[in-house]
């Protein structure tokens, strides 16, 4: 029972990073019509805005002491943190609260950055087969990810929780079972972070005027553009949004996953399947299945599944959208005439 | 007046004088092969080095360092810089004028820790650029992929960093050389230190990377820790490369194991180790002892992923620049001096492994791949670090000194990840190479087709 409950919190938490991800790579897809293989690198760029933040914050001005020596006999560095030194206990509460505080320089910044990189280079993309678009944007994935490698290396930089959240939960508490179930906070935290962004990008969607025009120019450009609104505009927003979507997941994942340069790409794959089995274009299909190919992939890797089908935790996701695409060729809730042209 | 009379009979025997003549020096004068080609020996003034090293993918960082170490090597084979740990290495053959007087040239190539990419890049440095030998590789797969290449195409592969037991076990190649240690290694050093810290009623759960490194890993520390009376609970083998290890984790927190060992390198270590602490492993009571974590190979890049998390985990190293060696000083002085930075273990082993290519050709006094392969096998040697060394004949595994390490609690700044533990002497853990198998094959001489 306890080991269920803990596969299903596992689940949950990788599907909302999941479901975050797909999200904005439907939202992108169902707007502008764009398969967009760079949505992974946005993942990813996310998560390094995060990494310059806490850099930022614990920078420090290197001195030369001459008095000590290095082992390979040249003056030794000594390193004094600026930020904390100059803003005190605050500047220690700031480092502390690193990660959650980047949530709220992603923002800004994701959005210039999806911006740019709709009108600078995908746009142009918009009337070229989606093998084109595919290529352009896997090109421009691996630019971004060899920029980044290129300034931060590539092995993982850390970032910590806060350290309120750095503990484990008693989740077993709640099902009377004691502490069978100790679950990280940071990933709870997660899980709600990502159940709210979903909730905040649905309302958007559904109770905003301009949600409901982008809504209404996913189902008919054409027609919205002949009732006078430039569909064109909103649609960029739409992708500087998914943008932002994908850079938070990223932010406020660091704390579970130490940041690399390649950390996009792995996410990327699973997230169009994720994509696919919901339904090229559908949100609720890509939360759906974001979360349910999180907890199938979770109750895949128990040693008790595992030691019946030896292997199944590596193709689980792949057998699942064999089975969906073959017995629903459309995904979860996919629309009729979606890519079907 | 004398006429010359050349007749048919006289011709025949001044043809067979001459030929003796000819072919003397090559059978009375040691060293001169003639006839000995072997691939890419070099014709003109230069010689070329092939370092296939990672520079793109998950062992960038490591594959980094190893360039940067080669680079340095080259700089010493050619007389330039301080020298490095030529001053101290016991051989006093190489003079500093490269090697048998040609000047060291190299052509790098990216492994990108795939054995195809490896395979790939080696065959171009050897096929397209000339190199005589192939040094570098992270990861066990990468290096046994290009060790069975370069034995097919005749030259020698000095292996860089590669810590299965395969790489001179089963897979063991003529051509094929490893001065980095293995888990079997491994295993014998931690286990006693390991029974001595936690005592020797343990429960231990592994967790262990899915390819032929992992699998000896855990094979290797499952005898060790065994032997000093731990049980094992599991050993699960996880995907290379899952990022999120927690499906993994959860099943170890109610398993009733006390340890858990993560046979895990690089990227997946850094990651499975940091969940493991958020999981709450650390502070975890199991069977009334504390729950440890064990990360049987440790290395400094790892260490400073990890940052926190290695605090007071053992493991093992091949090298730390800390020793307290003639040869780790001067060669940490001449890297640091160069990089401002001390060399990592990735380093040390590129480092002496150019070095020792270089001296046995010196030694040798040849480029001809048979006569250097018998230079190398049976080499005793110390000054480049690791101690006294002996480059075993029957399998090509170096054996010197292990090192058990353990994360530092208080570290002084961000090199300083890693204490030594023990120095765990060469004879403990040098074993009968027929446990491991495998083949060496011929010295026969290929000339690259």
């Amino acid at each position: 029972m306890d080991a269920l409950i803990l596969q299903i919190l596992n689940g949950l938490d990788k599907g909302g990073a999941y479901a975050l991800i797909a999200l904005g790579l439907t939202l992108v897809f169902g707007t502008l019509g764009v398969v967009n293989f760079a949505h992974g690198a946005l993942f990813m760029l996310g998560a390094f805005c995060a990494v310059t933040f806490n850099k930022f914050l614990t920078l420090e001005t290197v001195t030369l002491d001459p008095t000590q020596q290095t082992p390979w006999g040249t003056a030794m560095e000594i390193r004094t943190p600026v930020v904390e030194a100059y803003l005190g206990d605050f500047g220690a509460v700031l480092i502390n609260y690193s990660v959650p505080v980047s949530v709220l320089l992603a923002i800004p910044v994701m959005l210039v950055i999806g911006i740019v990189m709709e009108r600078g280079l995908i746009r142009h993309f918009y009337n070229r087969p989606h093998a084109d678009q595919i290529l352009v944007t896997f090109g421009l994935a691996i630019v971004i990810q060899e920029i980044i490698k290129h300034y931060f290396g590539a092995n993982p930089i850390p970032q910590s929780a806060p350290a309120m959240f750095s503990g484990t939960a008693q989740v077993g508490m709640l099902f009377g079972l004691g502490d069978a179930i100790p679950y990280p906070w940071w990933r709870l935290v997660y899980l709600f972070f990502s159940l709210a962004v979903i909730g905040l990008v649905f309302a958007f969607l559904q109770f905003t005027t301009y949600g409901m025009v982008v809504r209404a120019g996913m189902r008919d450009r054409e027609t919205v553009g002949l009732l006078g609104i430039d569909i064109g505009r909103r649609f960029t927003v739409v992708f500087g949004i998914a943008a932002v979507v994908a850079g938070v997941a990223g932010v406020m994942y660091t704390p579970v996953l130490p940041p690399d340069f390649h950390m996009g790409m792995d996410f990327l794959v699973l997230s169009f399947v994720v994509v696919v089995v919901g339904g090229m274009g559908s949100l609720g299909g890509a939360v759906a299945a974001g979360f349910l190919l999180g907890i199938l992939q979770s109750f895949a890797s128990m040693n008790e599944v595992k030691s019946i089908f030896p292997g199944i935790d590596q193709i689980i996701i792949y057998l699942v959208a064999v089975v969906i695409l073959l017995t629903m060729p459309r995904g979860l809730m996919g629309r009729k005439g979606v890519m079907e042209d | 007046m004398s006429k010359l009379i050349i007749n048919r009979r006289g011709l025949l025997k001044a043809g067979a004088m001459g030929g003796v003549v000819l072919a003397a020096p090559t059978h009375f004068i040691r060293n001169a092969y003639a006839e000995d080609m072997s691939c890419n020996m070099p014709t003109g003034d230069t010689v070329v080095f092939g370092f296939n090293v990672p520079q793109s993918g998950p062992y960038a960082d490591e594959g980094a360092d190893e360039l940067k170490a080669y680079q340095l090597a080259v700089k010493h084979l050619n007389g330039e810089g301080d020298g490095g740990a030529l001053a101290t290495f016991s051989s006093k053959a190489l003079k500093g004028n490269g090697v048998l007087g040609k000047k060291v040239a190299y052509v790098t190539g990216d492994t990108q820790t795939k054995s195809d990419a490896a395979r790939d890049s080696a065959k171009r440095m050897i096929e397209k650029e000339g190199a005589i030998m192939i040094t570098g590789g992270s990861s066990s797969g990468v290096a046994v992929a290009v060790q069975s290449l370069c034995q097919d195409m005749g030259v020698i592969f000095m292996a860089a960093l590669t810590h299965s037991n395969d790489t001179t076990g089963k897979d063991k190649k003529r051509y094929g050389f490893r001065q980095f240690f293995n888990a079997y290694m491994s295993g014998v050093a931690l286990g006693p230190v390991l029974a001595e810290a936690y005592g020797k009623d343990r429960r231990a759960y592994h967790l262990t990377a899915d390819y032929t490194w992992g699998w000896t890993q855990e094979e290797s520390i499952k005898n060790a820790t065994e032997a000093q009376g731990w049980e094992t609970v599991n050993a699960v083998r996880t995907p290379l490369g899952a990022g999120d290890f927690s499906q993994y984790l959860t099943p170890v927190l109610n398993s009733g194991a006390d340890v858990l060992i993560l046979n895990h390198y690089g990227k997946d270590m850094v990651n499975s180790l940091t969940q493991a602490v958020q999981f709450g492993m650390r502070e975890k009571q199991v069977n009334g002892k504390n729950f440890e974590i064990v990360v049987p190979l440790f290395s400094e890049l790892m260490a400073e992923g990890a940052g926190d998390a290695i605090k007071g985990i053992y493991g093992t190293e091949n090298w730390n620049w800390q020793l307290d060696t003639a040869g780790t000083k001067a060669f940490v002085q001449s890297y640091g001096k160069e990089y401002g930075a001390p060399p990592s273990q990735a380093a040390q082993v590129a480092y002496s492994q150019a070095i020792l290519y270089a001296d046995a050709c010196e030694r040798a006094g040849t480029f001809f791949a048979p006569e250097v392969i018998k230079a190398l096998e049976g080499f005793e040697f110390d000054g480049l670090g690791n101690g006294k060394t002996l480059y075993r004949d029957s399998d090509h595994q170096c054996f010197h000194d292990v090192l058990v390490v353990q994360g530092k609690e208080n570290p002084k700044d961000k090199y300083d990840t890693l204490e030594i533990k023990k120095i765990v002497p060469a004879s403990e853990v040098t074993y009968d190479p027929a446990i491991f198998g495998g083949d060496l094959g011929p010295y026969d001489a290929k000339t690259c087709g």
